[in-house]
């Protein structure tokens, strides 16, 4: 174990080059690029025995990724933004494909009009692919998160994105600590496909089906990617095991003692809502954070039971369902609470978006906003 | 060599959901039969996947893995740098399988141009077989970047109004170790092609004529007749070549060297059903000395070309 003080995307990198990858395809963008960099450097200075594509597209970073997987490679890519959303088709793919792929998703804002700063839109965008989406708000999280992927996406066979808020995390340098080889190795041991795109395997995969196969795959695939919550925490409390590092089970909870207003977000603001927890408690407000660690699977039951009758949800999203009165976090958590709905009840705004700022006494005052509008 | 003496390894059984005359599958079973059973196949979506046969059944004996459209050149870039590295790291023992693409025009002139052409200048080591029968006619014939002028499809009603992009050309200024184009006319060009391919590490690219009955219209009996013909009159010109040096091969040499007169242009195209229309307009011959013009000005300039970098 090392201690490092480096951004979030040198935790990203690190991570990956611990895990003992194969293969790894990727294309630059803002606020990714440190990555596809870092893991160039480490191989090329020997430290990372994998082989790096530099890709011409998100699009083929993605197909290569996936081809590599189904020939048995443990693989990585990293994205941002535009590039996620050019990725698109083949999330699908990889998903309906049962394809182990683990990528970070840097957060930042989707044009048009063009802005480089954290928003989760594009991560959203993607909610119904069949991905595994986690939010990772610090770097150690970040850090524990890769390897934890890469353990989740293998055991259940279906792709993992990591999703950070950039430049918030993605550059902000704070301290982390690596893991040594032996630890990793008894973690995460090394991938044993269960089957190969190779001469020794055989078969055809992807052919054609009609209904009555298709249905079948899909219904396997939502029924996994449910599995696949639990699976998370399993893995994060074994994690806990070996490291004593923790950083939350579906939702990273904050002072929930004795709180009638819950407030929920994901990514950086999640960190921040702390101290604007902290501030509304000061007031006499018994307030408390819910920082979603899991967004796909969204962990409806879990929130619910973090939620006592009588109390109030304020959701914060960092991204916009475009016609409606806030975002995806609002609509999942009023889908998820709807049989509670005379017991909870909900507001919610969307804030932060193209990385406004969301300094803690904002987050306090929009809370506050929301509390008159639940007490009505 | 001689075709009888061809392996009898068959890259498809009997059953497959191809059409009469299908100009794919008897390609398929002539680089089948130059690849051998250790390679892996991807395939974008085209007809090469629609007549394979619904899950869980497939009429493919090679690995295959069925991609998106615009993946060829970083899925089989990508898994042969994966496979690389799976044995470098002894993750697998034994030779490292062969990687090839199997995609028609539409996934190498027009949505897998982009990929095709970085996987090119990055020279990934697989090789990209292009079955050009010079049109979408997995979905019914629409018009594609292959597709040449005057010809109909269905979003091209009235005839395409420009004719096709030298796509192996392009390939080969990318400068790869290999591209070659074929003719199923002569099988043992192909495989001659191929199994030099085979051996070759890097990027290849191999692009064979595919006269498809279905889209082109003409009796499901006549595909070789077809190929040969397009050959014969310099339609489709044969060549090879190697970091960008070319050499023109066989029929097509011939032709430039002036040894050989090319076969008169109608014999060609009357059969088409796809060139009906012109065959009817006022302006027929006018079209033809066009599409003559085109094909003597096309030999004219690879000859050029295959005299530069000797």
């Amino acid at each position: 174990m090392s201690k490092v003080f480096g951004s979030g995307n040198t935790a990203c990198a690190m991570a990956v080059k611990d895990a003992d990858v194969d293969f790894v395809a990727a294309y630059p963008i803002t606020p990714q690029t440190a990555v596809a960099e870092k893991i160039a450097a480490y191989i090329a200075q020997g430290i990372m025995d994998a082989n790096y594509l530099p890709v011409e597209s998100e699009h083929s970073a993605a197909s290569a990724i996936a081809a590599a997987s189904a020939v048995g490679a443990r693989v990585f890519t990293a994205t941002a933004s535009q590039g996620l959303l050019y990725m698109h088709e083949i999330l699908h793919y990889a998903a309906g494909g049962r394809l182990p792929l683990v990528m970070a998703n840097v957060n930042r804002a989707v044009n048009m009009p063009w802005c480089l700063y954290a928003d989760h839109q594009d991560a959203v965008s993607q909610r119904d692919t069949g991905w595994i989406q986690l939010f990772a708000a610090s770097n150690q999280e970040i850090y524990d998160s890769i390897l934890l992927a890469f353990k989740v996406a293998e055991e259940v066979q279906i792709p993992v994105m990591i999703n950070y808020d950039g430049f918030l995390v993605s550059h902000s340098m704070m301290p982390f600590e690596t893991l040594d080889e032996n630890k990793i190795k008894e973690y995460l041991p090394p991938y044993d496909p269960s089957w190969r795109l190779h001469p020794q395997w055989g078969g055809t995969f992807g052919n054609v089906t009609f209904s009555e196969q298709y249905v079948p795959y899909r219904e396997s695939l939502t029924r996994d990617v449910k599995r696949a919550g639990e699976l998370i925490i399993r893995c994060a409390r074994e994690f806990e095991e070996l490291t004593g590092r923790w950083h939350g089970g579906y939702f990273d909870v904050y002072r929930p003692e004795d709180a009638s207003f819950f407030l929920l977000s994901m990514g950086s603001m999640g960190k921040e809502m702390e101290l604007a927890v902290d501030l509304l408690r000061q007031e006499g407000i018994p307030a408390a954070g819910l920082r979603l660690r899991v967004f796909c699977p969204f962990p409806k039951e879990e929130l619910s039971a973090l939620l006592p009758t009588g109390t109030n949800l304020l959701v914060f999203d960092r991204n916009l369902v475009y016609g409606s009165a806030a975002g995806v976090l609002l609509q999942e958590s009023r889908a998820a609470l709807y049989d509670r709905r005379d017991e909870i009840r909900i507001a919610g705004i969307s804030v932060g978006l193209g990385g406004e700022d969301l300094p803690a006494s904002l987050l306090a005052d929009k809370a506050r906003e929301m509390i008159q509008e639940v007490k009505k | 060599m001689k075709i009888k003496d061809l392996s009898t390894l068959e890259y498809i059984t009997p059953g497959t959901g191809a059409c009469a005359g299908c100009p794919s599958t008897i390609g398929l079973r002539i680089i089948g039969k130059a690849l051998g059973e250790n390679a892996i196949g991807f395939l974008t979506p085209s007809c090469a996947v629609a007549s394979m046969g619904l899950t869980p059944q497939t009429c493919y004996t090679f690995p295959a893995l069925n991609i998106c459209f615009a993946s060829a050149g970083a899925s089989a870039g990508g898994a042969a740098m994966a496979l690389d590295a799976l044995y470098r790291k002894g993750k697998l023992q034994g030779e490292k399988p062969v990687v090839f693409n199997w995609v028609g025009d539409g996934g190498t002139y027009d949505i897998g141009f982009q990929g095709l052409s970085g996987s090119a200048e990055r020279n990934d080591d697989y090789i990209h077989f292009c079955y050009n029968n010079e049109a979408y006619s997995n979905t019914g014939n629409q018009r594609s970047g292959a597709t040449p002028q005057f010809a109909l499809t269905t979003t091209s009603p009235t005839g395409k109004e420009i004719g096709q992009k030298n796509m192996p050309l392009l390939m080969l200024e990318h400068r790869p170790p290999y591209v070659a184009t074929a003719s199923l006319a002569y099988p043992m060009d192909l495989y001659r092609k191929v199994e030099k391919a085979k051996n070759i590490t890097g990027f290849r690219y191999i692009e064979i004529h595919m006269p498809c009955c279905t889209s082109w219209r003409f009796p499901a009996a006549d595909t070789i007749k077809m190929s040969k013909l397009a050959v014969r009159t310099g339609a489709w010109l044969l060549w090879e070549g190697e970091y960008g040096k070319l050499t023109l091969n066989g029929v097509t040499a011939s032709l430039a060297e002036g040894r050989r007169k090319p076969a008169p242009l109608e014999n060609y195209l009357k059969p088409q059903g796809r060139f009906s229309t012109m065959f009817k307009s006022p302006d027929k011959d006018k079209h033809l000395a066009f599409i003559e013009y085109n094909i003597h000005r096309e030999l004219e300039f690879m000859a050029g070309r295959a005299k530069l970098l000797k």
